[in-house]
């Protein structure tokens, strides 16, 4: 891929990340955090294609340990996230009733 | 797949991240953007899969996502909601772990092949993915009390940090025109020791502000790890995560109303602070469960000030039981949420969602403290830090400039405590001395159910 082509996406990105949570109110800070800290966990993917062209053991080994912490961080961020937000739905129909 | 399907399906699951993280931004549409978000990572991780197909090193690829997949889903099935806040911080800091090893790998593999923009961007991945990791570390040990949680500063120790900062940038510079193993090796060591020196010297009130910004550093090694693997949708994501992060952290250190970059550079400029004004014996005024009582039925106004004392003696349900029996003798009865209760923003509102309290009881700070002059008793329950007049009254001290809620103002105040024990920030709080305050020592759960039997009989 070419330079030009990565900058812009990366500039693009940095401006759509700013303006998708700009107006947020604390309540949510928490849940938010969470929730982008799960969407970073998608390093599995990268992880992935190291183990595939992984040559020698270290390389092998590494990637492993790699595609082992970037799965916890995925699957146990988006879970805990959801387990937050449960209690926040709870309380809205509770508040509705 | 041919590879336009292959990105234009990565394309599709960064969507899927934007609108996760507008979602995750309104009550309303935060759990559905937080499932978005699990769809697109599952899209993401199942693409690579079909599109490398057949994988070398299958069984050890698949193994690794079960043994990842068992460890992460109990530990955030089972987690306490008090406990909450240090395993997202973990959480971080794995996810920097890996984008740290990934970048590691990739070198490897490519040897004297790797272009000066690959090593480049993986020398940032390796820097900044290994700071995510031992500060994180750090964090989570901070939060869980496995060490002290006040500022851990040493003589000399800005010079520590100024010194092993300059040797990272320096091994940088060295890998990026030498190349080779071992001083790649020699800077993710570096890295790891200058995470901890860096998280060290931060306050515990200032620890939810780190771990935000160290969520967005991990974005940002995503990102950089996407140009060296030619991944978009990796450079999608993590710029995503990496620029709302530092939003977020920003948005954050002001509802605490920190100075972001005083918080970050508190690693440089911390002087080691002298030892609290030594323990001596000041008069405190405590009460006994009766007397709680007593106050609270000729109250008219009561509010009710939930920390994270409140949290650790899970004395949430007692809490709301009391507050009904209130409201049930007509006295008005609100719920004061600092910003920060808890231990992250909006952590005490997760906590009372789930003992099911009701929404229109619970009073911001802005909206609650003009009123703490009509209010004639506020019960602050194991909460310290946010009630503290220092923050107003002591420049210099950890916690000054922050917003607390003015809970002084009130005619009475009483404190549930299970001690003398300073709270999370570690400073004295001068309230705990005024001639209107009135103590009741013991754990939260059991202190309130007395009260509300005392109550009840009355």
């Amino acid at each position: 891929m070419d330079a030009m082509a990565i900058v812009s996406i990366f500039v693009l990105a940095v401006f759509v990340g700013f303006e998708v949570v700009s107006k947020v109110s604390s309540t949510l800070h928490t849940p938010l955090m969470s929730g982008a800290n799960a969407i970073h966990g998608v390093i599995l993917v990268g992880a992935i294609i190291v183990a595939d062209h992984s040559e020698t053991n270290l390389e092998l080994g590494l990637s492993v340990a790699a595609i082992i912490l970037a799965t916890i961080n995925m699957i146990g961020g988006f879970v805990v996230t959801d387990r937050m937000l449960e209690m926040f739905k709870g309380n809205k129909k509770g508040a509705d009733k | 797949m041919n590879r336009t399907m292959y990105d234009l399906i990565g394309l599709a699951a960064g969507v899927c991240f934007i609108l996760a993280l507008k979602g995750l931004s309104h009550p309303k549409t935060a759990r559905r953007g937080n499932l978005i978000g699990a769809l697109g990572a599952t899209i993401a991780t199942l693409v690579v899969f079909a599109y490398n197909a057949p994988l070398n090193n299958l069984g050890w690829i698949v193994g690794a996502i079960a043994v990842g997949s068992l460890i992460g889903v109990p530990a955030a099935r089972r987690v306490q909601m008090t406990q909450m806040p240090q395993l997202v911080a973990l959480f971080n800091g794995v996810g920097g772990g890996a984008a740290a090893l990934v970048a590691i790998v990739e070198y490897l593999a490519l040897g004297d092949g790797a272009s000066t923009a690959v090593v480049i961007f993986t020398v940032f991945t390796v820097v900044v993915g290994c700071v995510s990791f031992s500060g994180s570390i750090i964090t989570f040990l901070k939060l869980q009390e496995l060490m002290t949680t006040r500022p851990v500063v040493f003589p000399g120790g800005r010079f520590v940090i100024a010194a092993t900062l300059a040797s990272v940038l320096g091994v940088s510079g060295w890998v990026v025109v030498a190349l080779g193993t071992t001083p790649l090796l020699i800077l993710a060591a570096l890295s790891l020791l200058f995470g901890v020196l860096f998280v060290l010297p931060v306050g515990g009130a200032d620890v939810p502000i780190v771990i935000s910004l160290l969520n967005a550093f991990t974005g940002l090694t995503v990102a950089a790890s996407g140009y060296v693997l030619d991944s978009t949708l990796l450079i999608i994501a993590g710029t995503l995560v990496g620029a709302s992060g530092t939003i977020l952290t920003r948005l954050m250190a002001d509802a605490m109303g920190r100075s972001l970059f005083g918080t970050l550079f508190g690693a440089f400029t911390a002087k080691p602070q002298d030892a609290a004004a030594a323990g001596e014996e000041r008069p405190v005024r405590s009460g006994s469960p009766d007397d709680v009582a007593i106050l609270l039925n000729y109250a008219r106004r009561v509010v009710i000030v939930p920390g994270f004392g409140l949290a650790v003696a899970q004395a949430q349900h007692t809490v709301r039981e009391l507050a009904d029996l209130m409201i049930s003798k007509g006295i008005d009865v609100a719920y004061g949420i600092h910003p920060v209760a808890g231990r992250m923003p909006g952590h005490m509102n997760v906590l009372l969602a789930e003992a099911n309290v009701p929404y229109d009881q619970l009073a911001e700070m802005d909206e609650v403290n003009p009123t703490f002059g009509q209010t004639d008793v506020a019960i602050v329950i194991g909460a310290n830090d946010v009630v503290n007049p220092a923050a107003q009254t002591t420049p210099g001290c950890p916690i000054y400039g922050m917003p607390i809620l003015e809970v002084s103002n009130s005619a009475n105040v009483i404190f549930l405590k299970r001690s003398m024990r300073p709270g999370f920030a570690g400073i004295e709080n001068e309230l705990l001395y005024d001639p209107k305050t009135m103590l009741l020592f013991g754990d939260a759960k059991a202190s309130l159910t007395k009260v509300v039997s005392a109550l009840k009989a009355l």
